[in-house]
């Protein structure tokens, strides 16, 4: 197939998921409910002393996002579960890697919509000073995410042929995700201080570097592992 | 290109410790439709599957429409039309979008458009409601209007009169007859003998994975002593 005719399968994936989310709802009310109550917890098991909340915000924000979005993986396989859709849609002609890319856009929509309302929450709950850095705390945050999400909807399709695959995703998923957290959660502590150190550009360069080759490996990786 | 039609040659497959196959060699010129029969665990859905390259068989080899079974996969998935028990639409889209999103799956390859499609499987009245709420028939139709939109060149139906009545059964015929008049070949997994009778050519039966020979009566103790 030609790369237009591919491009448009990616973006028939990412349509029909995305348009089966805002149909039912179901999933972005749970993550979404599920993570503001994370962040809610995290607080009271930190205490009210607002300088260890905001010495503390950048990896509970962090850990909530990766926590509360596994939900969101579980759901984009389902629904090729359910009545046999995935049986379907590996049989269209074309790259595999199409299918991979539309759910990874949809995953990527889903979880910076549940991110736009949580993150003015933990604004409030953590009393995190946004300054001038906002740009790149944003770029931060589309780059932890996209890594975050790549390994997901990867480990997720990975996982949707196992009964046990509720257990068996965060198994997979976690201990990958380790370097994405890692260099998220420095970079964005780092520019919520000041960046004093300059240290945020050198986070950013690392964690582009894993959203890189996390993205290269599950594309070529996917069509192994979607097969039963 | 000539038309080789089917050739497998010693197709086994297990799942897990459980051999659905064990060793099936079947043939069939183009321009075939054949019905296979067998008890439920015989090998018969996971011998379509096979064809269809959604499942890779454990041991044997074969050839569709001249592209290699393990190698060419993609290439006959070009080819293959399913209907499948589960029919794999997605509830939260409408008839309409489901046969949409197929379409731009296929790269806007589709033969018949949509509306054309829905109106000869008798879905037009319903083509903008959501499928969750169809009966089983009707979600039966809908997946059949996939195969209308692109007559495929191997058409594999698995049970494909159950939940449609009399009208739908003769849907089904027909086409089985217009792929296999158009040179195609048809395998169609079956309990019910009776209704595929007078479009189908030839009659395999499976018994524990393997091939019946031909002129060995029905009986569970002779079929099982003559595939030993």
């Amino acid at each position: 197939m030609s790369f237009r005719s591919e491009t448009n399968r990616v973006a028939a994936v990412a349509w029909k998921d995305l348009t089966t989310e805002r149909r039912s709802k179901a999933n972005f009310n749970a993550v979404l409910f599920l993570a503001a109550l994370m962040l809610l917890m995290f607080g009271f098991a930190l205490g009210p002393d607002a300088a260890s909340l905001r010495l503390a915000a950048a990896g509970i924000v962090w850990l909530t996002i990766m926590f509360s979005g596994n939900l969101a993986f579980h759901r984009s396989y389902q629904v090729e579960l359910e009545g046999g859709a995935l049986e379907t849609l590996l049989l269209y002609p074309g790259a595999r890697s199409s299918i991979f890319l539309g759910k990874l856009i949809a995953n990527l929509v889903f979880v910076l919509l549940v991110l736009m309302a949580l993150i003015p929450i933990a604004i409030v709950l953590y009393d995190i000073p946004v300054g001038p850095s906002i740009p790149l705390l944003f770029l931060v945050i589309f780059l932890g995410t996209f890594g975050f999400v790549t390994l997901g909807t990867f480990y997720a399709s990975m996982a949707s042929r196992s009964r046990a695959r509720e257990v068996l995703l965060p198994l997979l998923l976690f201990p990958m995700l380790i370097p994405v957290l890692l260099a998220s959660v420095e970079a964005t502590g780092a520019l919520l201080q000041g960046d004093p150190m300059g240290e945020a550009g050198r986070w950013i360069r690392l964690l582009v570097s894993f959203d890189v080759i996390f993205l290269g490996a599950s594309i070529l990786a996917f069509g192994a592992v979607i097969e039963e | 290109m000539a038309r080789e039609g089917l050739v497998l040659e010693g197709i086994a497959r297990r799942f897990g410790r459980k051999w659905a196959l064990r060793g099936t060699s079947v043939r069939a010129e183009a321009g075939t439709a054949i019905a296979l029969m067998g008890h439920n665990g015989s090998g018969k859905t996971t011998l379509l599957r096979i064809v269809a390259t959604t499942l890779r068989p454990t041991r044997g080899s074969g050839t569709v429409l001249g592209h290699d079974l393990l190698n060419e996969a993609a290439a006959i998935r070009e080819h293959v039309g399913v209907l499948y028990h589960a029919a794999g639409v997605y509830g939260d889209l409408t008839a309409r979008e489901n046969l949409e999103f197929s379409r731009k799956m296929w790269g806007g390859r589709a033969v018949v458009g949509v509306d054309a499609a829905l109106d000869r499987v008798g879905l037009s009245y319903a083509a903008g409601e959501r499928a969750a709420g169809f009966s089983s028939g009707m979600t039966r139709r809908l997946a059949l209007a996939r195969v209308v939109m692109r007559p495929p060149t191997i058409l594999l139906l698995d049970e494909p009169y159950a939940s449609f009545d009399a009208d739908g059964i003769e849907l089904v015929n027909e086409l089985v007859r217009e792929t296999a008049d158009g040179g195609g070949i048809v395998l169609i997994a079956t309990h019910d003998p009776e209704r595929s009778n007078g479009v189908v050519d030839r009659v395999i039966t499976l018994h524990e994975g393997r091939v019946v020979p031909e002129g060995v009566a029905a009986g569970p103790k002779l079929v099982a002593e003559a595939v030993r």
